[in-house]
Parts: C-alpha cells; sequence; structure tokens
C-alpha cells in the first residue's frame, strides 16, 4: 500500500509536469512555425507574381537582335566610308 | 473523513486521467498547428512550381540576348580597332570611359598591356565624338605633331580669346571714367528753360484754324 501511494506521489509530482513540459515544449515549436510558413508562402507568391514580366524577355530579345542588326548595317556602311588606321 | 476514502487506486486513476487529459490537449494542438504548417506549404509548393514553370525560359533567353550583344560588342571592337589603330582605340575608350583600359578588348588581349595614350587630357569629349566620325572630323585638320587643341592645365587664355573683349589683352591705357559732380573738370552750364514756365502755343494754331 506504502509503496502504491509512492508510486502515485511520483505520477503526480514527477510523471505528470515532465509530460506537460515535454508536450509544451512540441506545441510551442509547431506554432512558432506556422508565421514562418505564412511568411515564406506569401514570398513565394510576390516571386511568381514578379516573374509575370518573363514573357516581355521574348521582346526584348527580338529588339536586342534588331538593334544588333542595326548596328551591324551601320558599322557596315562605316567600314566602307572610313579608311582603315594602318 | 473523504480524505480516508481516496485510496491508492482512485489517486493513480485521477493521476492517469490528468495525463491523457495533458496528452488530449497538447495533441490536438499540434495537430491544429501542423495542419496550419501543411496548408501554408502547400501554398508554398503552389507558388514555387509557378516560379519554376515562369523561369524556365529565361535561361535561353538571356542566353540569346546575350550572345546579339556579345556579337554586337566584337562588331564594334574590331571597327574601332581597324578605324583607330589598337592603341588610339584604347586611348579612345579610357577617354570616355576612365579606366576601361585595364579591362581591354575582348578580342585584343595585347590591349590589356598597352599603356592608354592620355586622349581626354588632350581632347574633350565633344573632340572626341567628332574623332569618332571619322578622319574628316575637325581634329584631324590640325597637324598631329603640333600643339594640342586644348591644354587642360594652362589653356585658359585660349578660351578668353573666343569673346570680343580686349582687357585681356591687356592694353597700355584704356579710357578713364568720366568724372561728374561739383569739382569734374568738365562742367556744363544750366540751361535756362528746364523747371520755366512752358510755352503756349498761339491760339489760332491751337484752334486749328
Amino acid at each position: 500500500m506504502t509503496l502504491w501511494w509512492i508510486g502515485d506521489a511520483v505520477l503526480l509530482v514527477v510523471v505528470l509536469p515532465v509530460v506537460v513540459y515535454l508536450l509544451h515544449g512540441v506545441l510551442g515549436a509547431a506554432r512558432s512555425i506556422v508565421p514562418s510558413v505564412r511568411a515564406i508562402a506569401a514570398t513565394a507568391a510576390a516571386g511568381s507574381k514578379d516573374l509575370d514580366a518573363t514573357a516581355l524577355l521574348l521582346t526584348t530579345q527580338s529588339q536586342v537582335e534588331q538593334t544588333v542588326a542595326g548596328v551591324a548595317n551601320y558599322g557596315g556602311s562605316l567600314d566602307v566610308i572610313i579608311d582603315d588606321a594602318e | 473523513m473523504v480524505v480516508l476514502a481516496i485510496g491508492p487506486g482512485t489517486v493513480t486513476v485521477v493521476a492517469l486521467l490528468l495525463i491523457v487529459l495533458a496528452l488530449v490537449y497538447y495533441l490536438v494542438s499540434t495537430i491544429l498547428s501542423l495542419s496550419t504548417i501543411t496548408k501554408g506549404l502547400d501554398e508554398v509548393i503552389a507558388s514555387v512550381t509557378e516560379i519554376i514553370e515562369k523561369s524556365a525560359p529565361v535561361n535561353d533567353v538571356v542566353d540569346a540576348i546575350n550572345g546579339q550583344l556579345d556579337a554586337g560588342v566584337d562588331l564594334l571592337e574590331g571597327l574601332l580597332v581597324k578605324k583607330a589603330g589598337l592603341v588610339d582605340a584604347v586611348g579612345l575608350v579610357d577617354g570616355l570611359y576612365p579606366g576601361a583600359a585595364a579591362a581591354g578588348f575582348r578580342n585584343f588581349p595585347e590591349s590589356t598591356s598597352i599603356e592608354a595614350p592620355r586622349v581626354s587630357e588632350v581632347y574633350t569629349k565633344g573632340t572626341l565624338t567628332l574623332a569618332r566620325l571619322g578622319r574628316e572630323a575637325p581634329i584631324a585638320a590640325a597637324n598631329p605633331a603640333g600643339p594640342v587643341l586644348r591644354n587642360v592645365e594652362g589653356g585658359s587664355l585660349a578660351a578668353r580669346l573666343l569673346y570680343p573683349s580686349v582687357r585681356h589683352t591687356a592694353p597700355p591705357e584704356l579710357p578713364r571714367s568720366p568724372v561728374i559732380g561739383t569739382d569734374a573738370p568738365v562742367q556744363y552750364e544750366q540751361r535756362d528753360d528746364i523747371g520755366a514756365p512752358r510755352k503756349r502755343l498761339p491760339a489760332s494754331r491751337v484752334g486749328g484754324g
């Protein structure tokens, strides 16, 4: 009987506080992740939205091609007009 | 005597109940938090998937643009070196973009070892622009062996000569300013009609005849 009482005391004084402490730690860690995940989700969504202008790169590519072609034509004309250095 | 009615078995049951209640509360709360985390991660995965899909063709397009720009740079460098010579070309580029001579031209590795002529100290940027237009530019009209067109350290007189003034030519004596007042060497007589009543014209002329 005495050992049983001692076991009950250990259960209430040691085991229960330890269980509560550990579970509280797990819950705190899980709750601390939530705002970080929300921030990551918002950042990823913003990053995806920023890339909406990626399609304009095709326009940039086309314009660069036209510009370089114009420069090439102009350079060819200069090559004919201007004397060489040597 | 209620205390005496509670045996060790009852205390054990109560303790176990408390432990189970604590487990239920904390585990359910943890599950709810993990569920929220899972939903957030789903949104993250969806956004990251969009980012991957949208950025997939960027590499090829940027490579193509860089290739086109490289071709343009090669063309312009080659043309400049062909027309101005490697040394003058390095000097021109370094004059327009100070420090660029250290990098040199990409297709001319020997350009990095050339000591760039200090073209920008002799000619202004506008003159350099004219020089890039060709040998018919005004800069080519002067003798390259002669004095520089603009001396940045002592060339202020050349700029002042552009303006129609004689003072910078240091003449022996300039005409002095006139002296006025009661002690002036030249005195003028006061006119009598100043301050006098105005003369009246004849009535016939005033009436218009």
